[in-house]
């Protein structure tokens, strides 16, 4: 149970890594990525996954 | 440094400490200051001096300083539909767009490193690329702390969506932050709804009708705190055709009601190669004239600024000009930058003061001689000026990226906005495509003032009815404009000119600018 980043895609604007409440997500090597043992698809925390929800170029997708 | 401003360059003819000519006496007015469009006349003594050095919130300082951008905020909390933030070719010059992403750490160095070479920087800026505020507006904060320990003459402001605003008008309290920009393109969910796909906000993304209600009630409620407190306040608006350019009117109407200093209407840019959502379906920006008549009927409402070059997220230099490569964090980290030192910059600050006073009197005798000679009620006429800066009719017809368009009349000679355009003359030859452009550019101006033009492309112009003179090199536009106006009305009076009224022109994105390798 995670999300990860499609880098490709991502504009490493850093949106998500400010909303992400378990801090599963890191700058790494010119992209965002999210660590899979962090993150919890934010159950317990929000209704909504918030790195999808904030992502200008949606890339953040289940893992 | 091999690369700083000349100052001759901005100045003309003139040199740094060198007297301006002393200008006629003005007749029918002892003020200093009467009848300029945007000097001291129309406003407080403590918004002036606020104002009067900013290039992005005074037409008038716009000739004479230079802001710079940071782009230390890449996050944003909305989508609009007019930008695409994956999007970013160094060619390109819009809102949104930025080539590299500082640190707030590498930001300061690069702002003390431009400080020392380009005595004009005024102002620091931070306008994204996203939004300055989103993500807890964390990097802006940090930035704006370094830099008023560091270089306390430097003026801050930031640019936002307003969507973080109201949390943030404490932090833009304590740390002076005395100019804001808001963009503004609806007051109205309804309108608003087309314009913003989705917003993130309280941990949510919401969409349509409910995004923009959320964000119009942002807006108003972080716009009303910030005038309260005494914070000038300018709002950006994009017109957008069929879609908000009729509904700008009540948004002029709406801002100026809750204190805002400055309105500034942009045309849309859009074209498919940008990747947006109006890009990609088309979605067309206005003509320069429907621009013109939006901005002349809101003319009324909040003060409006006609000189905005919707410039990059990185922008370094005079408006108009983008000089951020030479201060490329590579560039940056070779320079030697012992010790911080202000004095060229208090020196050219004191320079302008000296000139600015005795402008405003040449300015006023000029227009008082056109009412005088014509009476007051002929009506006025359009001119394109090649210019680099300092107010002066400096800059070669081939070599101009951009005219700037003044509207001469009895009431004086007033900027009323630029058209860019690529430059004629590229290493020596004309080019016939460009000087089309450059026409279709300034189609409904009767002259263009140049320093200097070559004989083809004044055959050009005078075939297509646009007065090209080069009379007037190095002179102050304004005065320039008037002395011009005088005789043009004379001519059209006796028939010898066609009037242009009624022609228009093509707004055009800024292209592709040469990039010294």
């Amino acid at each position: 149970m995670a999300y990860k980043i499609v880098a490709s895609d991502c504009t490493a604007c850093g949106a998500c890594e400010a909303e992400c409440p378990s801090n599963a997500i890191n700058f790494k090597k010119g992209t965002y990525v999210i660590d899979p043992t962090k993150c919890t698809e934010c159950e317990g925390s929000f209704d909504s996954q918030q790195c999808a929800a904030v992502c200008p170029a949606d890339c953040c997708v289940p893992a | 440094m091999s690369n700083v401003i000349s100052l001759d360059g901005i100045m003309g003819l003139g040199q740094l400490k060198a007297p301006v000519e002393t200008p006629a006496a003005a007749s029918g007015c002892s003020s200093s200051s009467c009848g300029s469009s945007d000097g001291p006349a129309d406003m407080s003594p403590e918004v002036w001096e606020k104002v009067k050095n900013h290039p992005c919130y005074s037409e008038e300082a716009h000739h004479y300083f230079a802001r710079m951008h940071v782009a230390v905020a890449p996050a944003c909390n909305i989508q609009c539909n007019y930008c695409n933030r994956k999007y970013d070719c160094s060619n390109e010059s819009r809102p949104g767009v930025v080539s590299e992403k500082l640190t707030p750490e590498q930001a300061i160095t690069k702002i003390l490193a431009v400080a020392q070479e380009i005595p004009q920087l005024s102002v620091i800026g931070i306008a994204g690329p996203g939004d300055s505020l989103a993500a807890g507006g964390k990097h802006t904060r940090k930035t704006f702390q370094y830099l008023q320990e560091k270089a306390p003459d430097l003026k801050l402001c930031l640019s936002t969506n307003g969507l973080a605003l109201p949390d943030h008008v404490d932090f833009i309290k304590d740390f002076n932050i005395d100019h804001v920009t808001i963009t503004i393109n609806m007051v109205d969910p309804e309108v608003g709804q087309h314009i913003y796909p989705w917003i993130f906000y309280k941990n949510k993304r919401w969409t349509g009708l409910d995004a923009a209600k959320i964000l119009h009630e942002r807006q108003m409620e972080g716009l009303e705190a910030l005038t309260s407190a005494k914070i000038l306040v300018k709002v950006n608006s994009v017109m957008i055709p069929g879609i908000n350019d009729e509904h700008l009117k009540d948004v002029n109407k709406a801002v100026k009601s809750r204190g805002a200093f400055l309105h500034n209407i942009m045309p849309l840019i859009s074209d498919p190669a940008h990747g947006t959502y109006f890009g990609l379906n088309g979605q067309r920006g206005p003509t320069a004239q429907e621009l013109k008549a939006l901005q002349d009927e809101c003319e009324g409402g909040a003060k409006l600024m006609r000189h905005c070059r919707q410039c990059r997220a990185d922008a370094v230099g005079l408006l108009g000009e983008d000089r951020g490569d030479e201060f490329t964090i590579d560039k940056i980290e070779a320079m030697n930058l012992d010790g911080y030192d202000d004095s060229k910059r208090r020196e050219y600050r004191e320079h302008v003061e000296l000139e600015r006073a005795q402008r405003h009197a040449a300015k006023e005798a000029a227009r008082a001689d056109v009412v005088e000679t014509l009476g007051a009620e002929v009506a006025p006429i359009l001119v394109a000026v090649a210019t680099k800066g300092g107010e002066r009719i400096n800059e070669h017809f081939g070599h101009a990226r951009e005219f700037q368009v003044y509207e001469v009349g009895p009431k004086g000679a007033k900027f009323v906005g630029h058209r860019r355009v690529e430059e004629y003359c590229q290493g020596g030859d004309g080019d016939e495509d460009a000087l089309e452009n450059v026409i279709a550019a300034i189609a409904d101006c009767a002259a263009v003032f140049v320093a200097k033009i070559g004989g083809c492309p004044k055959k050009s112009l005078t075939d297509a009815g646009i007065d090209p003179v080069d009379s007037f090199a190095f002179e102050y536009i304004e005065e320039s404009a008037l002395t011009y106006f005088k005789d043009y009305a004379e001519r059209l009076a006796q028939g010898s000119v066609t009037s242009r009224a009624g022609m228009d022109a093509v707004i055009r994105p800024r292209e592709p600018l040469a990039r010294s390798a």
